[in-house]
C-alpha cells in the first residue's frame, strides 16, 4: 500500500520557484489500477518519479507498506527500488547495443541473483510480455511496442510490489498502445500486482478501475471508473466523450 | 554483487561500443608508446656513447698537446718523444704507455689510392688501446728497433684497400715508400668521434727515421700527437694524471701557476663529460615524450568526459533498476582500468617495437627500461583514471530522475 500526505516539490528554475507537486495527499491500495491524467506541466511525472523513489519530496510524507521513504538514504532507496518498484518510462530507456535479455537481466545483476535463477526469472519475465522468442534480440532490432514490452518484462523481473509507468504508450501507435494497456490489465488481474500509470489519453486512462486528475500540481479530481474498457475496445468519440464527462464530474466533486 | 560480476558487466559495456573503447584506448597507446620509445632512444645514446668510451681501452689517460677548455685555454705546448720517455719512467710499473705520432700520408695499393691518418706506435699502443689483432701479427719491439717497413690496417683500411682479399703478405705504398702489410685489426665499430677502424699503424722509428720527415721534428727534437696511458688499477688513475702533470711542467719548466699547456685527460673525465651531454640530450627527448603523453593524457580525457557524460542516462537507468552509487563507481573504475591497462600494455608493446626499429636501423641501441615502462604506464592510467572516476562519481550522485533527464 503506498499512503503520500501533503507532498510538496520545488524546483528552482533559475531565479523562479516552481511548485511542481502542492500538497498532493493520495493512497493506493494493493492490486488497484489507477491512471494519472492531467495537462502537461500539471505534475503527473514529478509525482511518478517520487512514488517511484526516483526523486525525493521537498516535503511531505511518503509511506510504502508502513516504511517511511522519505527519510531513506541513497543506497536504502535503491534497495526499495530494486525490490519493491518497477518503473517503465515513456522513452523504454533500454541500454543500447544490448539484447532484450540482458536487459531484463539487469535488475537481478544488482540484486545478486546468480546462475541459473538469474536466466529463469528473465525468461519468465519474457514469456509474461511475450517476447520469449526475441530475447536474443538487441533493442535496436525491436519495434516499438516490443522494447516498451522488454521494459515492462524488465519492471516485472524483481517481482516488485507496485509498478509504476510514465507515459508509457506516450511513444507508441495507438493499436501498441492498446497492447500495452491490455498486458497492463492482465498483469493487475492475473497476478495482482498494482500497477500505476500517467497517461494524457483519456482512452488510455479508461482501463483503469481509478482516474486520478492533477492540474497545476493539485489533485482535482479522483474517480472510481465504474466499467473499465476491456483491451481491444475500438476507440470511438462516443467512449472519449463520455470519459471526458466523467473526468469532469469527478474534477467537480 | 561481486567485483566478477562487475567486471563482467564492464567488459560488456565496453564491447557494446567499440569504437569509443577503441578510441579511448587509442590516447592511452600514443602517449605510453611515445614515452617508452623516446626514452629508450634517449637512455640507448647516452649507455652507447659510455661503453664506446669504455671500449677505448681500460683505466686511459690520455696526454696530448693542445689547449684545453679546463685549464681555461692556456697557450698549447708541442709534446716531445723525450716527454715519453720521463712519463715512462716517472709512472714506473703502475701503467703501460704508449707514444704515437700521426700525420696525414697517401696509402696506394694498386689502383686504390687513399689519403690515410698514418699513426706511428710503438707495441705497447694496442695494448693500451685495447686492439686485438684479427689476421696476421701486432708490431713488435724488433720492427720498431729495426725501423721495418711493415704495417698494420685497421679492419675498414684493410676492406677500403683490398676489398674482400687478405691484405696480410701483401705490399702498400705509403708516400711513395713500399710497406708490406703484417696484420689486420679487429673491428670496434664507431666511437661517436669518427671511426676507430679506418687506421693505418706503423712502428713509430720507422716513420721518424723514413717516413715523417720534417714533419715530425720541431728545433731538433722528435714530436708526438700524443700519448695513450693504461693504469693497472683504476684507483691509481688520479694519481696517475697528477704525476703525468707533474713531470710535463718538470719538462717543460713550467710552474705550477702556469697553466698547462697539455691536455691530459683521464677515462673517468671523459665519460663524466659525455654523460653530462648526453643527460642533457636524454632530458630533451623525455621533455619531448612528455609533451606527447600529455596530449595523449588529453586525448583520454576529453573522450572519457565525453562518454561519460553521454552515459550519464545510462547511469540514471541502471539506478532506476536498483544499482547502488558504488557499483555504479566500481564498474567504471574496472571499465577505465581496463582501458588503460590494455591501452598501456598495447602502448608499451608499440613503444618497444618503436625501440627495434630503432635499434635495427643500427643508428643507436635504444634501451627499453622497466622504470620508463612504470613511469609511462602508471601516468596514463592515473589520467585515464581520474577523468573516467570523476565524471562517473558525479553522475552516479545524481537523483536518478535527474540523470535520466540528463540531455
Amino acid at each position: 500500500m503506498i499512503e503520500v500526505e501533503h507532498l510538496i516539490k520545488v524546483y528552482r528554475v533559475g531565479e523562479t520557484k516552481v511548485r511542481a507537486l502542492d500538497d498532493v495527499s493520495l493512497k493506493i491500495q494493493d492490486g488497484e489500477m489507477v491512471a494519472i491524467v492531467g495537462p502537461s506541466g500539471s505534475g503527473k511525472s514529478t509525482l511518478m518519479a517520487i512514488l517511484g523513489c526516483l526523486d525525493s519530496p521537498t516535503r511531505g510524507t511518503y509511506l510504502m507498506d508502513g516504511e517511511q521513504i522519505e527519510k531513506l538514504n541513497d543506497n536504502q532507496l535503491a534497495h526499495i527500488r530494486s525490490h519493491k518498484i518497477g518503473f517503465v518510462f515513456q522513452q523504454f530507456n533500454l541500454l543500447p547495443r544490448t539484447t532484450a535479455m540482458e536487459n531484463v537481466v539487469l535488475p537481478l545483476l544488482y540484486d545478486g541473483v546468480k546462475g541459473k535463477a538469474r536466466q529463469e526469472r528473465a525468461q519468465t519475465a519474457l514469456q509474461i510480455v511475450g517476447l520469449a522468442e526475441r530475447m536474443k534480440h538487441k533493442s535496436n532490432q525491436l519495434s516499438g511496442g516490443e522494447q516498451q514490452r522488454v521494459a515492462i518484462a524488465r519492471a516485472l523481473v524483481n517481482n516488485p510490489s507496485i509498478l509504476l509507468a510514465d507515459e508509457p504508450t506516450g511513444n507508441l501507435d495507438t493499436h501498441t498502445g492498446a497492447e500495452i494497456v491490455g498486458l497492463f490489465q492482465r498483469l493487475n488481474r492475473e497476478k495482482g500486482l498494482t500497477i500505476l500509470y500517467v497517461t494524457h489519453d483519456p482512452f488510455i486512462a479508461r482501463h483503469t478501475n481509478r482516474i486520478i486528475h492533477l492540474e497545476d500540481g493539485k489533485i482535482v479530481g479522483d474517480i472510481r471508473v465504474e466499467k473499465p474498457l476491456e483491451a481491444g475496445t475500438p476507440r470511438t468519440d462516443d467512449i472519449l466523450s463520455t470519459v471526458g464527462n466523467q473526468i469532469e464530474e469527478g474534477a467537480r466533486a | 554483487m561481486n567485483l566478477f560480476e562487475n567486471i563482467r558487466i564492464a567488459l560488456r559495456a565496453l564491447a557494446a561500443n567499440k569504437l569509443r573503447s577503441g578510441l579511448t584506448m587509442l590516447g592511452i597507446i600514443i602517449g605510453v608508446g611515445a614515452v617508452v620509445a623516446l626514452m629508450a632512444i634517449g637512455q640507448g645514446a647516452t649507455s652507447g656513447i659510455t661503453s664506446r668510451v669504455q671500449d677505448l681501452g681500460t683505466n686511459l689517460i690520455s696526454v696530448s698537446s693542445g689547449r684545453s677548455f679546463q685549464n681555461g685555454g692556456a697557450q698549447s705546448q708541442v709534446l716531445y718523444y723525450a716527454d715519453y720517455l720521463a712519463i715512462q719512467k716517472a709512472v714506473g710499473n703502475a701503467a703501460i704507455s704508449a707514444p704515437y705520432f700521426q700525420t696525414q700520408a697517401n696509402v696506394i695499393n694498386g689502383s686504390v689510392s687513399a689519403t690515410y691518418e698514418i699513426t706511428g706506435v710503438d707495441p705497447q699502443f694496442l695494448v693500451v688501446r685495447a686492439y686485438t689483432i684479427a689476421k696476421g701479427r701486432s708490431i713488435s719491439e724488433s720492427d720498431n728497433s729495426s725501423e721495418a717497413r711493415v704495417v698494420v690496417l685497421g679492419s675498414q683500411s684493410a676492406i677500403d684497400l683490398f676489398g674482400g682479399l687478405n691484405p696480410v703478405g701483401k705490399q702498400i705504398q705509403v708516400d711513395g715508400i713500399s710497406f708490406s702489410v703484417i696484420g689486420v685489426l679487429e673491428s670496434k665499430g664507431s666511437t661517436g668521434f669518427g671511426s676507430a677502424d679506418d687506421l693505418v699503424l706503423i712502428p713509430i722509428k720507422t716513420g721518424y727515421n723514413r717516413l715523417f720527415g720534417g714533419r715530425a721534428v720541431s728545433g731538433g727534437k722528435q714530436l708526438l700527437s700524443g700519448i695513450a696511458l693504461s693504469a693497472i688499477q683504476s684507483s691509481q688513475i688520479d694519481f696517475l694524471v697528477t704525476k703525468v702533470e707533474y713531470t710535463l711542467r718538470k719538462q717543460h719548466n713550467l710552474t705550477l701557476t702556469d697553466n698547462l699547456g697539455f691536455i691530459v685527460l683521464s677515462q673517468n673525465q671523459m665519460l663524466s663529460t659525455l654523460s653530462t651531454i648526453s643527460t642533457t640530450l636524454t632530458a630533451l627527448l623525455g621533455a619531448i615524450a612528455a609533451i606527447s603523453l600529455l596530449v595523449g593524457g588529453i586525448g583520454i580525457m576529453n573522450i572519457m568526459l565525453v562518454s561519460v557524460r553521454e552515459r550519464t542516462r545510462e547511469i540514471g537507468l541502471r539506478k532506476a533498476v536498483g544499482a547502488r552509487r558504488n557499483i555504479i563507481l566500481m564498474q567504471f573504475m574496472v571499465e577505465t582500468l581496463t582501458l588503460s591497462v590494455f591501452g598501456g600494455l598495447i602502448g608499451i608493446l608499440l613503444g618497444w617495437l618503436i625501440a627495434l626499429i630503432v635499434s635495427a636501423s643500427g643508428l643507436i641501441t635504444a634501451q627499453v627500461t622497466f622504470s620508463n615502462i612504470l613511469l609511462a604506464f602508471g601516468s596514463a592510467a592515473i589520467i585515464g583514471l581520474f577523468f573516467g572516476i570523476y565524471p562517473a562519481y558525479q553522475a552516479a550522485g545524481l537523483r536518478p530522475i535527474e540523470a535520466l533527464r540528463y540531455e
